[in-house]
């Protein structure tokens, strides 16, 4: 009664219930693979929440005060403010550790589900004609949640992400030209500053995240203006939607996905400790951890500083350092490369229909076989990120570790490139593909 | 079992775990009971709505038509008529464009400036460290080393006189036996009673050159696994650095103390574009 008369007042005003009968009507397709991208929606949701109750606490400041909290090891020991009051907030505030520990985990949870879920559309074609534009802010949406999350971690002050801005500085500094300028510029001077954990905070609460919040919505808007894409199927066509109504199936069921991520977060946050920054300590220039490791969505790129060869060039007296080649040159081919898919896959296959019917990978085996060896290659390069570990594991010296990785990383790829592929062409020429000529009463369930 | 059978159960494991939850919290709070509460909570309510959305609620089975992602023709073709015609009132106007341009330009070029204050000048900030000269070598806690304050195969961190904990100017002193060194040209006197310093900074990245291999004599970066040779100039032999750590120059004043001959022999840390 009180929700229809609500409803009346505002159609009065904006004429909104042509519209809300439509989107409550809105058909949204089954199949589980379409989940991905929602995990990392609410992961970015139960950020915003958790992250919202940390900066209460947080001082993301320099200044050196003598630590008195409640962890006893690190008594007298002379901290910044940034890491005593991580410190303050994992120890001493009431939830606290719970909050930081989720907010830590979902940044994790978060980044694998947007890799999951780009995995999902590449593979399955659906960034063809139209969803290029939704394809790139994607893919956008990706390097700005891999920034936020290094932000993210190196704001404790600790010695392990202290370490960490430290190779990001070099490698600023590494670019031609203009690295010395910004890597100044970025850092307020020579590092370390006593800036750049009072800049990477702002950025890491405002800027990028109201970045994500802007291209997040459009990405959202789009999907919802385009429609879902479907898998072929019985009643399945290129010109309907199949599945279920917003309203109330699929809201529910999207409710009840919601709160299973924030249930699976939860237990890792209470039950798995991650980043314990005071085992670690705060930072201090002339000191080190080993093993030293970022966050698992900057392993390829650790993995490839440790790969690549100790070369460097000079050009017309200038240097080229070498970070440069793995650090900014890598990852910018990557995302370029990322981002102009689509029209690098239009470029060969002169496919400019439109698609609303997904493939299944084995109906496009060569673009299966690529994406699994670049798959692998940025595998390859996550596990080198660990050759120290494995040295001290396996028991061989770094050096060899390091070069069977080195041949691995281009073997690799082609080998499983290649074997994708065989398997595709044998499963899209083998009686797999009858699935589609089983009777519609076969797929209903109950 | 019935369909829906399990989903108030669910739900009402779910208020018992929130009302531990409170409990818990109320008294002083545990992060792994929070922790492992909260995700019951949610974990019956998800449950719960789910298995209610599968088995209780209509599903699978709607068919909605899709609409041209395209606009009509006339739509089209009445834009792009709107466009060339205001286009064309703007176009005949080519001084006032000209001008505005500039003014959108040279605003554009101005509202750059800020970027400017973000940081100092790199000048020559990277070319120098806090060694002079003179300049005592002492450990982290400010006391002064003697050449014979070490034993064979030791090694300590060691920074200017007065500059304890600089980030640039941390050198690692090590001492080796008499006559192991094979000093560079030039090198021969930097290295009284056998002990040899150099910067402490990783020419690949960055990080602290931690580790010493004693027996190999060998310094090790435990970031990226770069290895410098102690008694050649800590030349790289292995890993992704290119360039030998900076050696400081070291001698003996009268009193027996380390103190520095002058600067690092290059630019210390990684590389940058200036770098000679």
């Amino acid at each position: 009664m009180i929700l229809k008369r609500t409803s009346r007042w505002i159609d009065d005003r904006l004429g909104t219930s042509g519209f809300a009968r439509s989107a409550l009507n809105k058909v949204f397709p089954d199949h589980w693979s379409f989940m991905l991208g929602e995990i990392a929606l609410y992961c970015f949701v139960i950020l915003l929440l958790t992250g919202t109750f940390l900066t209460f606490f947080f001082d993301p400041s320099s200044r050196p005060i003598v630590y008195d909290g409640s962890y006893g090891p690190l008594h007298g020991a002379t901290v910044s403010e940034a890491f005593n009051s991580t410190l303050r907030l994992s120890f001493d505030v009431r939830a606290g550790l719970l909050m930081r520990q989720i907010h830590h985990w979902a940044a994790i949870v978060f980044i694998a589900a947007v890799i999951v879920h780009l995995c999902r559309i590449f593979f399955t074609g659906a960034f063809r004609r139209p969803r290029e534009i939704n394809w790139m802010i994607g893919v956008g949406l990706l390097i700005l949640a891999i920034f936020n999350g290094f932000t993210g971690y190196s704001l404790p002050d600790d010695l392990l992400s202290g370490t960490g801005l430290r190779i990001a500085y070099s490698i600023a500094l590494s670019i031609p030209f203009i690295g010395t300028w910004i890597a100044f510029l970025i850092f307020g001077g020579e590092f370390p500053s006593h800036e750049i954990i009072t800049r990477l905070f702002v950025v890491h609460v405002l800027l990028i995240p109201a970045l994500i919040i802007g291209l997040l919505s459009a990405h959202l808007a789009i999907l919802w203006r385009q429609k879902h894409t479907q898998f072929a199927g019985p009643g399945r066509t290129e010109h309907n939607v199949v599945g279920s109504r917003l309203w109330p199936t699929y809201a529910a069921k999207a409710a009840g996905l919601f709160c299973a991520t924030l249930a699976v977060l939860s237990a890792l946050g209470g039950l798995a400790q991650i980043n314990p920054v005071w085992l670690y300590g705060p930072f201090e220039p002339s000191a080190v951890t080993s093993p030293a490791q970022p966050d698992w969505f900057l392993g390829w790129v650790e993995g490839a500083l440790r790969l690549f060869p100790p070369w460097e060039f000079t050009i017309a007296g200038h240097l080229v350092p070498n970070p440069f080649f793995p650090a900014v040159l890598l990852p910018g081919v990557t995302f370029g490369l990322l981002l102009l898919w689509p029209f690098v896959e239009r470029f060969f296959t002169k496919d400019d229909e439109q698609h609303e019917l997904l493939d299944r990978p084995r109906d496009r085996p060569l673009r299966t076989g690529v994406g699994a060896g670049v798959l692998a290659f940025y595998s390859v390069l996550f596990f080198a990120a660990s050759n120290d570990y494995l040295a001290k594991v396996l028991d061989v010296p770094v050096a060899v570790i390091t070069n069977v990785f080195r041949v691995a990383v281009f073997a690799l790829p082609v080998l499983v490139g290649w074997l994708v592929y065989r398997l595709m062409k044998g499963l899209s020429t083998s009686g797999a593909s009858n699935l589609l000529h089983v009777p519609a009463s076969a797929f209903r369930r109950r | 079992m019935k369909p829906g059978r399990s989903i108030g159960p669910a739900f009402g494991v779910s208020a018992l775990a929130s009302l531990a939850l409170t409990i818990v919290y109320l008294n002083g709070g545990q992060p792994q009971a929070e922790g492992a509460l909260l995700a019951v909570a949610l974990g019956g309510i998800a449950y719960g709505l789910v298995v209610w959305a599968k088995e209780l609620m209509p599903g699978g089975h709607a068919v909605q038509e899709r609409h041209e992602h395209a606009s009509s023709d006339a739509e089209r073709d009445a834009l792009d008529e709107d466009a060339e015609r205001s286009l064309e009132e703007i176009q005949r106007r080519t001084f006032l464009g000209r001008m505005l341009t500039a003014a959108v330009g040279a605003l554009g070029l101005a509202a750059l400036f800020p970027i400017r204050s973000f940081g100092s000048s790199p000048g020559s900030a990277l070319f120098h460290t806090a060694w002079t000269p003179g300049a005592r070598v002492v450990d982290d806690r400010g006391v002064a080393v003697r050449a014979d304050d070490l034993l064979i195969g030791g090694a300590v961190t060691v920074f200017p006189e007065g500059n304890v904990g600089s980030a640039d100017a941390q050198a690692i002193l090590i001492k080796v036996g008499e006559g192991e060194i094979q000093p560079l040209p030039g090198r021969e006197e930097w290295t009284p009673s056998a002990n040899v310093a150099y910067s402490k900074i990783c020419t690949h990245a960055g990080c602290p050159v931690g580790l010493y291999e004693q027996d190999r004599r060998q310094l090790l970066c435990p970031c990226h696994q770069s290895v410098f040779d102690v008694l050649r100039a800590a030349a790289p032999t292995a890993g992704p650095a290119a360039r030998p750590l900076p050696q400081l120059p070291l001698e003996e004043d009268e009193e027996g103390y380390l103190v520095a001959r002058g600067d690092f022999s290059e630019p210390v840390g990684p590389g940058f574009w200036n770098e000679p």
